[in-house]
C-alpha cells in the first residue's frame, strides 16, 4: 500500500502542471457538499467521473472541504471498485465477467481485447490511450458477453469487431 | 405542469391524457441498456424522424421504453393496439414500418419473430412462445411506458394506489393489506414485507427512513435495473406507499454505479413527480410529506446487504455489522429504517390497487405472487421472465427459454447468484418457490437463473463464484475472509490438475464453517456454489482430482487441442489464425499442433470448418504422437 501511495504521489506530481483547472472543479464539487461527510462517496464519484481517476491533490482538497481525514478518504477509495488511484487512459474498455457473460465466453473475449490493446486487465497502455478493466456484471445478461467502450455497449462482439471498435477510438483521439 | 391537489385532480389528469392519446397508434421501441448494445437509440431516433417526415406526427406516438423481457431479440418494436411485434429492428427497417404498419396497419412479414421450432412467423407478441407461459404483472407495464414520461404512467392508472392509500386507508390498514398478500422480499432472503414494515412502524424513534435497494450486485440478474430504467414511477409509488404506512418522510434510492441509465431515469422521474406534487410537501393535498434522494453506489457487491448499504449511505465503507439490532429499530443514522429491493417496492402499488386476494391467488403455499427471473446463459431465448411462483423449473427453461442452442445437452441451472447453487437435470420438475429452492441447496436470491450446457465445467463454475466472492468479501470477519480464500485455493488447485485426495472433504468442512460462523449473508451463503456442485456433481470433482480429467473439456490446464490427422484437409485456416503460431503443416500437409507452444485459446477449434471438424479437445488422455512431419493429407 505504501508503495502504491508513493507511486500515486509521483504520478500525481508529474501531472501537477495542468491541474489548476481541475482542482478548481474539485473545489466546486466538494463545495456543494461543504461539511457533509456522508457525501464523501458521491463527491469522489464525481471527481472520478471527471478525471477518470482520483489525483492526490484532489483528495487533499476534498479532505479540507468535507472535514474528513485523508486516511479515511483512502479507506473509501481503496474499498470501492469505482475508484482508481492511478491515471486512466483516454478511452476506457470494460469487459463484463458476470455469470451469464462468463458461460458465454467472456474470458475469451477478455483475452481477445487484451491481445488487441496489448495490455492486461487493470492496465493502461503506455501512450495513455486505453485502460482495460473488468466488471462484475453490467446487467445486460441476455446479450453477453458484453464489452463497453467509453460508455457504449456492445453485445457479443467478434474478434474483428473488437479490432474495428478500438482502432476507430484510437484514431478519434 | 400543474400541481395535483387531490385524488380527483389526479383522476382528471388521467382522463385528459387518455383523451389526448385516444385512437393513436403507438410504437414502443425497447431502448434500455440491453437494447443499447444493439444501438436502439438510433432506431428510436429513426422512428421519430420518419414519423415527422411522413407527416404522421399527430397520429403516431413513438415511445422509448425499457426492456419488455425478450432482450435477446432487442431492439424490438411493439405496435399497439394491434400488438404486432417486430424483432431485432434496424434503422433501415424504420421507413417501411412507418409507411406500412404505422400508417396502414399492414404487417411486414420479414420483421416478425420466427419460431425456431416450427419456422412460422408470429405476429402478436403474446403468441411468441417466450411470452406465452409468462404472467407479466410487475414487468408488464414497461411496454406501455416511455421511460421518461410520467404521463404514460398516470395514463395506466399510476399513482392511483398511492391516492387510495392516502385517502382511503390508514397506515395500519396498508400494512395489513401487504401482510395478508403474503408478499416476501424479492431481494434474496424472502422475509415477509408487511411484517418488516410493521416492525419499523412500531419501532420507537424519529425520523424514520425508507430505502430502495437497487444495488443489484448479483451477476446474471438484472430485473431491478430493468424496472428502474423502464418503470421508475412504479418504484417511487411503492416507496411512497411504504413511507406512508411506516411513517417515514425521507427516503433514499441506492443505485449501483454500473447502472447509469437507471440513475438518469430515476432523476427524471423524481423531478416530474415533484412537479405534479406527488413528491415533496402535502402530497395530493393529503398533508403527507415525503422526499427522496438518489445515492449512487461505488462498486461493492457486499453493499446489497442492508447493514452494509446503510454504512455506505452514511459515507463509510460498506462493511456489514452484526444484527440485531435490525435496521427496523436502528438503521440509517441509528434511526428506524426499512429497506426493500426494487422489485418488492414495484409490486406494492399492484397489491394496493388489485387487493391482497388477487396477489394471494397467484403462487404457492409459502410463496405468493409472481417473480421476475433473468433467464440467461446457454439458452435459446434469453431475457426477463415473469411467472407465477410454483411453475416447474423445467418449464421456465424449456417452454419459455426454448431449450439449449446448438444441439447441446442441458447440464444445470444456477439460481441465486454467488449465494445460490446449481440444480441438475433430475430436479427440473421442482416448482420454483423460496422453500423448494432452499431445500435443493440453492436459493431464490434476486432471481438470477443461469442455464449451463454440457460444455460448462461445474468445478470451474464453483471456482468462478468463489473468485467473485473472494474479491467481494469485505474482510471484516475471519470465517468469510479466510474461508473463502482457502476454498478458492483448493478449487484452483483442482482445476489446474493438482487436486489431492481429501480436497473434496476439506471443501465441505471449510464450507460448513464459513456458512455457520460468518457475520452476514455474503459469508453465510458463500459456500453454496461449492457445496451444491459437490452434492450433485461429485463425480466431476473426482475426475479432476483422480484422473486429472475435466469431463466438460473446459478447464484449460486439463485439456489439449488436437487435430485428427485423418480428418484434417490441410486447408491452412487454423494454421494462419493461430495467435501462438503453434500449428505446423502446409498445403496438402496435415496440420499438427505443437503442444509446447499451444496457449489453449481455442481459436483452431472455432475456425476449423464444421464440415471437417478436425480439431478436438482431449482431457485425461495422452495426446497421440503426431503423424510423421510432412505427411500428406488423405483428401476426401
Amino acid at each position: 500500500m505504501t508503495q502504491e501511495l508513493a507511486e500515486v504521489g509521483t504520478i500525481a506530481g508529474e501531472y501537477q502542471g495542468d491541474r489548476t483547472q481541475e482542482l478548481a472543479e474539485v473545489a466546486t464539487i466538494a463545495g456543494e457538499y461543504q461539511g457533509d461527510r456522508s457525501a464523501l462517496i458521491q463527491v469522489l464519484l464525481e471527481i472520478q467521473h471527471q478525471n477518470r481517476w482520483l489525483p492526490k491533490e484532489a483528495l487533499k482538497q476534498v479532505s479540507q472541504n468535507l472535514e474528513v481525514s485523508l486516511s479515511q478518504i483512502y479507506h473509501i477509495a481503496t474499498f470501492y471498485k469505482a475508484f482508481s488511484l492511478k491515471p486512466k487512459g483516454r478511452h476506457s474498455v470494460t469487459v463484463c465477467l458476470g455469470t451469464a457473460c462468463q458461460v458465454r465466453g467472456a474470458p475469451r473475449l477478455l483475452d481477445k481485447v487484451a491481445d488487441t490493446l496489448k495490455i492486461k486487465e487493470g492496465e493502461t497502455s503506455e501512450d495513455m490511450q486505453f485502460s482495460l478493466d473488468t466488471v462484475r456484471c453490467l446487467g445486460c445478461c441476455a446479450l453477453g458477453p458484453v464489452m463497453v467502450v467509453d460508455g457504449e455497449y456492445y453485445g457479443k462482439p467478434t474478434g474483428k469487431e473488437v479490432e474495428q471498435i478500438t482502432s476507430a477510438k484510437a484514431i478519434e483521439s | 405542469m400543474a400541481r395535483l391537489n387531490s385524488a380527483a385532480h389526479l383522476e382528471k389528469l388521467r382522463q385528459l391524457i387518455l383523451d389526448k392519446n385516444d385512437g393513436k397508434r403507438v410504437v414502443s421501441v425497447t431502448n434500455g441498456t440491453d437494447g443499447r448494445t444493439r444501438h436502439s437509440e438510433v432506431v428510436v431516433q429513426a422512428f421519430v424522424n420518419e414519423v415527422k417526415k411522413q407527416g404522421l406526427a399527430g397520429k403516431i406516438v413513438v415511445k422509448s421504453t425499457g426492456c419488455h423481457g425478450f432482450c435477446e431479440q432487442e431492439p424490438t418494436a411493439l405496435i399497439l393496439p394491434e400488438a404486432i411485434c417486430y424483432v431485432t429492428v434496424k434503422p433501415e427497417d424504420v421507413p417501411e414500418i412507418v409507411s406500412q404498419t404505422l400508417a396502414k396497419g399492414k404487417v411486414i412479414e420479414r420483421l416478425l419473430y420466427e419460431d425456431p421450432v416450427s419456422g412460422q412467423r408470429i405476429t402478436k407478441e403474446s403468441e411468441i412462445p417466450f411470452y406465452k407461459s409468462q404472467n407479466q404483472t410487475v414487468l408488464g407495464n414497461n411496454r406501455f411506458l416511455d421511460m421518461k414520461k410520467i404521463d404514460d404512467y398516470i395514463a395506466l392508472g399510476g399513482y392511483s394506489a398511492l391516492a387510495k392509500a392516502l385517502f382511503e386507508m390508514t397506515p395500519e390498514r396498508v400494512i395489513e393489506e401487504v401482510k395478508s398478500s403474503g408478499l416476501r422480499g424479492r431481494g434474496g432472503a424472502g422475509f415477509p414485507t408487511g411484517v418488516k414494515w410493521g416492525f419499523c412502524r412500531s419501532a420507537p424513534g424519529q425520523p424514520k427512513y425508507v430505502i430502495v435497494n437497487c444495488d443489484e450486485g448479483d451477476p446474471g440478474a438484472y430485473m431491478d435495473r430493468s424496472l428502474t430504467e423502464g418503470n421508475p414511477h412504479s418504484v417511487l409509488e411503492g416507496l411512497l406507499i411504504g413511507a406512508y404506512a411506516i411513517g417515514a418522510h425521507e427516503g433514499y434510492i441506492y443505485v449501483r454505479a454500473e447502472y447509469p441509465l437507471a440513475v438518469e431515469n430515476l432523476k427524471t422521474a423524481i423531478e416530474q413527480a415533484e412537479k405534479y406534487g406527488l413528491l415533496g410537501e402535502n402530497i395530493l393535498g393529503s398533508g403527507f410529506n415525503f422526499n427522496v434522494h438518489i445515492h449512487r453506489g461505488a462498486g461493492a457487491f457486499v453493499c446489497g446487504e442492508e447493514t452494509a448499504l446503510i454504512a455506505s449511505l452514511e459515507g463509510r465503507i460498506g462493511e456489514p455489522r452484526q444484527r440485531p439490532p435490525f435496521p427496523a429499530t436502528s438503521g440509517l443514522w441509528g434511526k428506524p429504517t426499512n429497506i426493500n429491493n426494487v422489485e418488492t417496492w414495484a409490486t406494492v402499488p399492484l397489491i394496493i390497487n388489485r387487493g391482497a386476494r388477487w396477489f394471494k391467488n397467484l403462487g404457492t403455499q409459502g410463496s405468493k405472487g409472481t417473480k421476475i427471473f433473468s433467464l440467461v446463459g446457454n439458452l435459446n431465448n434469453t431475457g426477463l421472465v415473469e411467472v407465477a411462483m410454483g411453475i416447474p423449473l423445467g418449464d421456465i427453461i424449456f417452454k419459455i427459454g426454448g431449450g439449449i442452442p446448438g444441439g447441446k445437452e442441458f447440464k444445470a441451472v444456477q439460481t441465486g447468484g454467488p449465494s445460490g447453487g446449481v440444480i441438475p437435470r433430475s430436479l427440473l420438475d421442482t416448482p420454483v418457490d423460496y422453500e423448494k429452492l432452499t431445500q435443493l441447496g440453492s436459493i431464490m436470491g434476486s432471481g438470477g437463473m443461469i442455464v449451463m450446457d454440457e460444455d460448462t465445467c461445474l468445478v470451474d463454475v464453483a471456482r468462478y463464484f468463489l473468485n467473485f466472492l473472494a474479491g467481494e468479501s469485505c474482510g471484516r470477519c475471519v470465517p468469510c475472509r479466510e474461508g473463502i480464500y482457502q476454498m478458492l485455493k483448493i478449487l484452483n488447485r483442482i482445476c489446474e490438475g493438482n487436486g489431492r485426495e481429501g480436497d473434496i472433504e476439506s471443501l465441505e468442512e471449510i464450507g460448513q464453517t464459513v456458512r455457520d460462523f460468518s457475520l452476514c449473508a455474503l459469508g453465510k451463503t458463500a459456500p453454496n456454489p461449492v457445496l451444491s456442485t459437490i452434492r450433485y456433481f461429485r463425480d466431476e470433482y473426482e475426475a479432476h482430482i483422480k484422473e486429472k480429467r475435466c469431463p466438460a473439456l473446459a478447464c484449460k490446464e486439463l485439456i489439449s487441442y488436437y487435430i485428427e490427422p485423418d480428418k484434417c484437409q490441410a486447408c491452412l485456416i487454423c494454421l494462419r489464425e493461430c495467435p501462438a503460431q503453434a500449428i505446423t503443416g502446409g498445403k496438402k500437409i496435415t496440420h499438427v499442433i505443437d503442444q509446447s507452444k499451444c496457449t489453449k485459446c481455442g481459436t483452431c477449434l472455432e475456425v476449423c470448418p464444421p464440415r471437417f471438424g478436425a480439431v478436438t479437445k482431449l482431457s485425461g488422455v495422452k495426446v497421440p504422437e503426431p503423424v510423421r512431419q510432412g505427411a500428406a493429407v488423405t483428401q476426401k
